[in-house]
């Protein structure tokens, strides 16, 4: 099918997301479509999936104007869509989840579960993307649930498969099967919009690229006729440096020890196995991964969120396995928690009231159990000057800010106090880039203030930009950590599983 | 499970509530160090914030009072209040035999009905008004009856905040009120300076016992308070049945379940001799005043906030949510049975089967119309007392059975909960009301 | 999400085999210490025959107390035996509620001694009682599977019963009346639904409210309406009871499950044909989609608005039936709040039940064994207040939903409202 995209435009409060945008995706082609977090990707894929309606605009199916109220109508034209993050019940099978919304029946509405199988299967077959019809989602892993996803749109023929950002939660590897099965789709005459924020994958998959810019289109290309760093400064608008500038590290003595380090989740299953691991004052150790290696459960055992089942954590000389989180962070650890809407912020409170979030209760905040405001605000103004956080005022709620000002509120907290070790997750996620530019900096000078630094990073550039060491996490085992320089693809080779000794072969 | 996390934007901006997808946030936030755009971005802050109605701990009665009155809450909740009246206008009409006899004749003569209704509509209202205000008789039976409201209102207001929904004030009453009552007739020969005091803090206690059962079952094992509470409200109504029979409490010379009387030293004093209204109320006040400074100015509070609005971000901030719901439910149940203590001590003299009265649910009521503020729920339990007292009046004089109360009350409530429902009908234009969801699911 | 995460972890395993056994040790005590502690030859006497007189007359069982409960006593300890060394694997939970039976026919048999007791009386109340709760937990089921919480179900039996009585004494019929009961039911659920969907006020702070609403307006009009002229609106007509050709005429059994009003018999058809529904059919794929994920839901172009208010108001013709039980079969008349908790219960059952409606069927079996056996005790020379023994529903249910008996795992979706741009 032919898909045009003519001057939509959507508003949300406060912002325009998507701001006439014309798009043209001819049939049997992969169109890349580019941008940082927050660039409007997303919402104009919504628009075009019937989930959002747009404000302005029109949509043409081999020219023929169609408006979808509900993706049943985007579905019913040819349009399928593979989210960002799974659109799978994850209680049900993986044929229930296929067929769902297109289930055939036998007398008195009776499922055909049987039936359903048997199709899921040959398709699953036809198309190379092999999954169990009877396996339960939720036992899948994500590289898996992904297939599901592919195959429930194949299931309902779509004409055009929409991705939306699919290599998140690959490894290089898995992300590079994807790309033979998209090759394949297109040799069947399907078409593809392919987003991401990534300019490689998108050399390696598109036959064009267009690039939206704060909701807008700023320009369209083939891979070969542009270079990467043409992309990079058509994505942000203006030339951006791939690097951060990092003075040679001077490491002091230790701060962080792991010592055959092991945790298991809820339910008694190891998520962290055997990890050893030494942290100094003046370095940052990056760990890379896949996300849901067990770099979360690692992190949350280190800043005393979840305790051990075996092994031990010392920071500074002292073992937290008795301590509470509070006295964890009290003993000098800054955290920086990977889901800041979640975990970092009460989006509700105000600005003052989060800047105090972990020293509530501590002077000169508070005195005798009665908190003490006016100390609360100085201490919020001086952080909202210091770190550049825009808002309107100190009790502006955090909820109001931008995502990249409420990570710098976050950060603004966990920096500003006398720390020894400090633990970022995820810092950089979701932001624009001149939040992310800004955040590598203060990284680099807290580490050249004598702070050992852990670094965890699912965003392989960030990992090689930032590290003086580095670590691979896969299936809750640690793989190093080496010394830097390392090569990217051995990087990539190690998150996937492969023996380091053989992945530094292969990827040097 | 362990990476089953939503997006990192999930709960930031506004327009995020929109979508429940994915981590990229649609805002076009360019990366120009400009002054223009750090100007932009504030501004966009700032039509954010403007949406949203919020009240900072820090503020001072006067900000308070301001943001009350200028805020969409107190016009929603004039206008909650006024529909219910409306509808419980019409409720009065229809159950009216008169007036449904005139409707029967409608088409012939439509002002019979009309007439016959806005007789016995405002024949009640009426009275209710005046067994409600009308004298220092009417004054001191408000009083009386908000005192327990204002207690079990605080009851449930406080796990409220703390993001739990405290159903079980009922029970934790019945238990308050009962061991206070157990001390009341029990020891025989302390002077009223000990005895009240003595009693009165055996009944907060036990009520506050009777809270952190549900509130460490939340804690250790996460069963859902709003079902535990409910089960345990059944338990303790039960066990006051059987306990009322028993030769230990039962009254000797009576059959039916009453205890034993109160000593003199036990009960609270009345201010004036033939009113009722009786030092229960400065006790309530003063227990309200307390329960600001809580949550409101100190650390305690803080982190009750903070948990109650994300639990999550309050553990990785090293605090407690555990200790938090804990400390939430016992005070909560606190309050609860100091508030069955004052209606023991202060009004029935003994112990009766239900004395409790529904009174415990009522908190729920006064709770939800105060918002889990606290100046709120002091009001609003002052409202329902004046309604309650006004509504035994209005049954004396015109036969309305007092139960239009209750109707009223609900009605009230269901407008409060659903404030979008207000702004549907009488079409104002605000968005981003807080409407305080404290429900999570069953789950943990 | 890595692969090796479903299994249980060995140690829980264990952990929760000695919880068992412990609990087995401590029945064992109580049987051995209490229930075998009767005057030497006792007999207790189980009636099997109704009252009314069957085709067949079974003779009544008589048994000696103290050997019989020691008997019992004996094989739990077995049990207990097993659960501390090997366990019983997938059958622990089985096992454990074995253990459970065990020692309340022990309580019987105690409570007997010299003395009878109708296990028909026992086991057709049991059923009896379970009705309004087992009907009340399908509308909880239904909407907690769409992704609604409903605690307003005690407000929709109260207000089924009340319509229902209004409604059969004024058209002198109980099938009206019974129409009368599930509209209301659907009335309140639509309120629900429309507080909750369209006006996304909290589930749980809108059923609280409800229940609040109808208990405070059928109250009212009970006693402004209802109290001055029973006779024109609170004289329903019942339905009468209703013997299974055949099937009513086996000995024990038949009496117990095939003699009941209509309403007893829509318990059983509604349970077995929501379960149809909820896991056989394309509806109920949907529905439970919509529950668990109403995103994914909407993604594939169901409309989950519609399900969700398709389904609380359905449920809330289940809840209306519930309610009529009160007026058109247990008793021939309202008074005010006489539904007395059982929605609640109803609640709790669904929740014991795991959401699902044959499990909610068993809670609600259970919780009616528990009143029955109040009762059948009431009339006994027991030492145990009748009172007190009503509060086992509550106690089970807290320990179920904390999680000793197993973890709960609600539908993913409950409690929050589905927001469309």
């Amino acid at each position: 099918m032919r898909l045009e995209l003519e001057g939509i435009t959507k508003r949300f409060p406060g912002v325009v997301a998507n701001d006439h945008v014309d798009l043209v995706i001819e049939e049997g082609e992969v169109h890349g479509l580019l941008g940082e977090n927050g660039a409007g990707k997303s919402t104009l894929m919504n628009i075009l999936y019937g989930l959002y309606s747009a404000d302005e605009g029109e949509i043409r199916i081999d020219g023929t104007p169609v408006t979808f109220a509900d993706p049943g109508q985007a579905i019913d034209a040819g349009i399928g869509m593979v989210h960002q993050h799974f659109m799978l019940v994850p209680v049900f099978t993986v044929a229930e989840n296929i067929v769902l919304g297109v289930e055939k029946v036998s007398g008195f509405g009776k499922l055909d579960r049987a039936r359903a199988s048997q199709e899921v299967r040959e398709l699953a077959e036809r198309s190379g993307l092999h999954v169990d019809p009877d396996a339960k989602v939720e036992d899948l892993p994500v590289g898996i649930q992904q297939r599901v996803e592919i195959l429930k749109a194949l299931y309902r023929d779509a004409a055009l498969l929409i991705l939306d950002e699919p290599t998140a939660v690959l490894t290089p590897q898995e992300s590079d099967d994807l790309f033979d099965a998209i090759r394949a789709f297109k040799a069947e005459g399907r078409s593809v919009v392919f987003i991401s924020h990534k300019l490689r994958e998108h050399r390696a998959v598109a036959d064009r690229i267009s690039v939206l810019r704060r909701g807008s289109i700023v320009g369209t290309a083939e891979p070969d006729e542009v270079s990467e760093q043409d992309l990079a400064n058509l994505m942000v608008g203006r030339p951006v440096e791939l690097v951060v500038d990092k003075p040679q590290a001077h490491v002091q003595d230790s701060v962080l020890r792991l010592d055959g380090l092991t945790v298991h989740d809820a339910r008694g299953n190891p998520v962290v196995r055997d990890v050893d691991l030494e942290v100094h004052r003046g370095e940052i150790l990056a760990i890379a991964g896949v996300e849901g290696n067990g770099q979360s459960p690692l992190v949350e055992a280190i800043t005393g969120l979840r305790s051990a089942h075996d092994g031990s954590v010392t920071v500074g000389g002292t073992s937290i396995a008795h301590m509470t989180r509070k006295q964890v962070l009290r003993s000098g650890v800054g955290h920086v928690p990977e889901n800041r809407g979640r975990d970092g912020l009460i989006a509700q409170f105000s600005i003052a009231e989060n800047c105090v979030l972990n020293q509530w209760d501590m002077e000169p905040f508070a005195k005798r159990h009665t908190l003490q405001f006016g100390a609360i605000a100085e201490h919020a103004q001086r952080l909202v000057n210091s770190y550049d956080i825009r808002t309107p005022s100190i009790t502006t709620p955090a909820s109001s800010l931008s995502g990249g000002n409420q990570q710098k509120l976050v950060i603004a907290r966990e920096f500003d106090q006398p720390i020894d070790l400090l633990v970022a997750s995820q810092p950089t996620r979701g932001i624009d880039v001149g939040s992310i530019e800004y955040i590598h900096q203060q990284l680099v000078a807290k580490r050249d203030d004598g702070t050992a630094v852990v670094l965890v990073s699912s965003e392989l550039d960030e990992v090689l930009a930032l590290a003086d060491r580095v670590a691979v996490m896969f299936r809750g085992e640690l793989v190093g950590p080496f010394d830097m320089p390392v090569a990217k693809e051995a990087m990539g080779l190690m998150m996937a599983g492969t023996d380091p000794a053989e992945a530094m072969a292969k990827g040097a | 499970m362990s990476d089953d996390t939503p997006g990192p934007d999930d709960q930031t901006p506004p327009e995020q509530t929109a979508s429940t997808s994915g981590s990229s946030h649609d805002r076009p936030t360019d990366v120009l160090d400009s002054d223009e755009l750090s100007q932009a971005e504030v501004e966009a802050a700032r039509e954010r914030e403007r949406r949203e109605v919020s009240v900072e701990l820090g503020a001072t009665i006067g900000q308070r009072f301001v943001a009350a009155v200028t805020g969409v809450g107190l016009i929603v909740t004039l206008l909650a209040i006024f529909s219910a009246l409306v509808i419980g206008a019409l409720i009065i009409a229809l159950s009216d035999d008169a007036t449904r006899e005139a409707l029967s004749y409608f088409t012939a003569r439509p002002s019979d009905t009309f007439a016959s209704a806005w007789e016995v509509v405002s024949g009640a209202y009426a009275s209710m008004f005046r067994g409600a205000f009308a004298g220092l008789g009417p004054i001191s039976e408000t009083l009386v009856a908000a005192t327990p409201l204002i207690l079990t209102g605080l009851a449930v207001a406080v796990p409220l905040r703390t993001g739990l929904f405290n159903i079980g004030g009922e029970g934790q009453m019945v238990a308050g009120g009962t061991v206070a009552g157990f001390i009341g007739f029990w020891i025989v020969g302390l002077p009223t300076l000990i005895h009240l005091p003595l009693a009165l803090l055996a009944g907060a206690l036990a009520g506050a016992l009777y809270g952190w059962i549900p509130g460490v079952l939340k804690a250790r094992t996460g069963a859902h308070e709003v079902i535990s509470t409910i089960m345990l409200n059944n338990i303790a109504l039960l066990v006051l049945a059987w306990i009322l029979t028993t030769e230990f409490f039962r009254r000797p010379d009576r059959a039916d379940p009453i205890s034993k009387s109160m000593q003199d030293s036990a009960m609270l004093p009345e201010f004036l001799t033939g009113y009722r209204v009786n030092l229960g109320l400065v006790l309530a006040l003063a227990i309200a005043a307390a329960i600001f400074w809580m949550m409101e100015r100190s650390t305690v509070g803080f982190e009750l906030n903070a948990v109650g609005l994300n639990p999550n971000a309050a553990a990785t901030a090293g605090m407690s949510p555990g200790r938090s719901i804990i400390t939430a439910m016992s005070t909560g149940g606190m309050l609860a049975g100091a508030a069955g203590a004052t209606v023991i001590l202060g009004v029935q003299g003994r112990i009766t089967d239900g004395f409790s009265a529904g009174l415990g649910f009522e908190g729920i009521t006064v709770a939800l119309l105060g918002r889990g503020r606290v100046g709120g729920t002091v009001a609003a339990g002052l409202l329902f007392g004046s309604m309650r007292s006004g509504g035994r009046l209005m049954q004396a004089q015109t036969g309305i059975a007092l139960d239009l109360v209750l109707v009223l009350q609900g009605l009230i409530i269901v407008f409060i909960a659903a404030p979008a429902l207000v702004r549907a009908i009488y079409r104002i234009r605000t968005e981003g009301f807080a409407s305080g969801h404290v429900s999570k699911g069953w789950g943990s | 999400m890595t692969a090796t995460m479903t299994t249980q972890a060995p140690e829980a395993l264990a952990r929760r085999n000695r919880r068992f056994g412990v609990f087995s040790l401590v029945c064992a005590v109580v049987m051995a210490g209490v229930f075998a502690r009767v005057p030497a030859g006792a007999q207790a006497t189980f009636v099997l025959t109704d009252a009314r007189g069957a085709a067949v007359t079974v003779p009544n069982i008589v048994v000696n107390v103290m050997p019989v409960v020691l008997a019992m006593t004996a094989i739990v300890l077995a049990i207990a035996a097993m659960q501390f060394t090997r366990g019983f694997g997938r059958w622990s939970v089985w096992v454990a509620g074995a253990v459970a039976a065990l020692l309340v026919a022990a309580f019987l048999t105690w409570a007997a001694a010299d003395s009878a007791v109708s296990l028909i009386a026992l086991f057709r109340g049991t059923i009896r009682s379970a009705t309004p709760i087992a009907l009340g937990a399908m509308c909880g089921v239904l909407c907690e599977r769409a992704g609604v919480i409903n605690i307003a179900i005690e407000g929709q039996l109260v207000a089924g019963a009340f319509t229902a009585a209004v409604v059969s004494t004024v058209f002198a019929s109980a099938w009206i009346g019974l129409g009368g009961g599930m509209l209301a039911g659907m009335l309140i659920g639509g309120m629900l639904a429309i507080l909750t969907i369209k006006f996304h006020a909290d589930q749980i702070v809108s059923g609280v409210v409800l229940w609040v609403l109808s208990v405070g307006s059928t109250s009212f009009l009970a006693s402004q309406v209802l109290a001055r002229d029973a006779a024109a609106y609170n004289t329903p007509v019942r339905f009468p009871s209703l013997s299974i050709p055949g099937l009513a005429q086996i000995p024990f059994l038949g009496p117990v499950l095939f003699r009941h009003t209509i309403i007893g018999f829509a318990m059983f058809i509604a349970v077995v044909a929501l379960t149809y529904a909820l896991f056989q059919t394309r509806w109920g794929l949907r529905l439970r989609s919509v529950g668990e994920h109403p995103k994914a839901a909407d993604t594939v172009g169901i409309k989950v608005l519609a399900t969700r208010y398709k389904a609380v108001i359905l449920g809330g013709a289940f809840a209306g039936i519930g309610g009529a039980w009160f007026t058109l079969d247990a008793t021939g008349q309202f008074s005010r709040e006489m539904s007395g908790g059982r929605g609640f219960i109803a609640l709790a059952a669904m929740l014991v039940g795991r959401y699902h409606p044959v499990g909610a069927f068993g809670a609600a079996i259970l919780f009616g064994f528990a009143s029955g056996l109040a009762t059948s005790v009431q009339r006994l020379p027991v030492p145990i207040p009748s009172t007190l023994m009503l509060t086992a529903p509550y106690v089970i249910t807290i320990l179920v939903v904390a999680g000793l008996v197993g973890r709960l795992r609600p539908p993913a979706a409950g409690g929050k409202p589905y927001i469309k741009e």
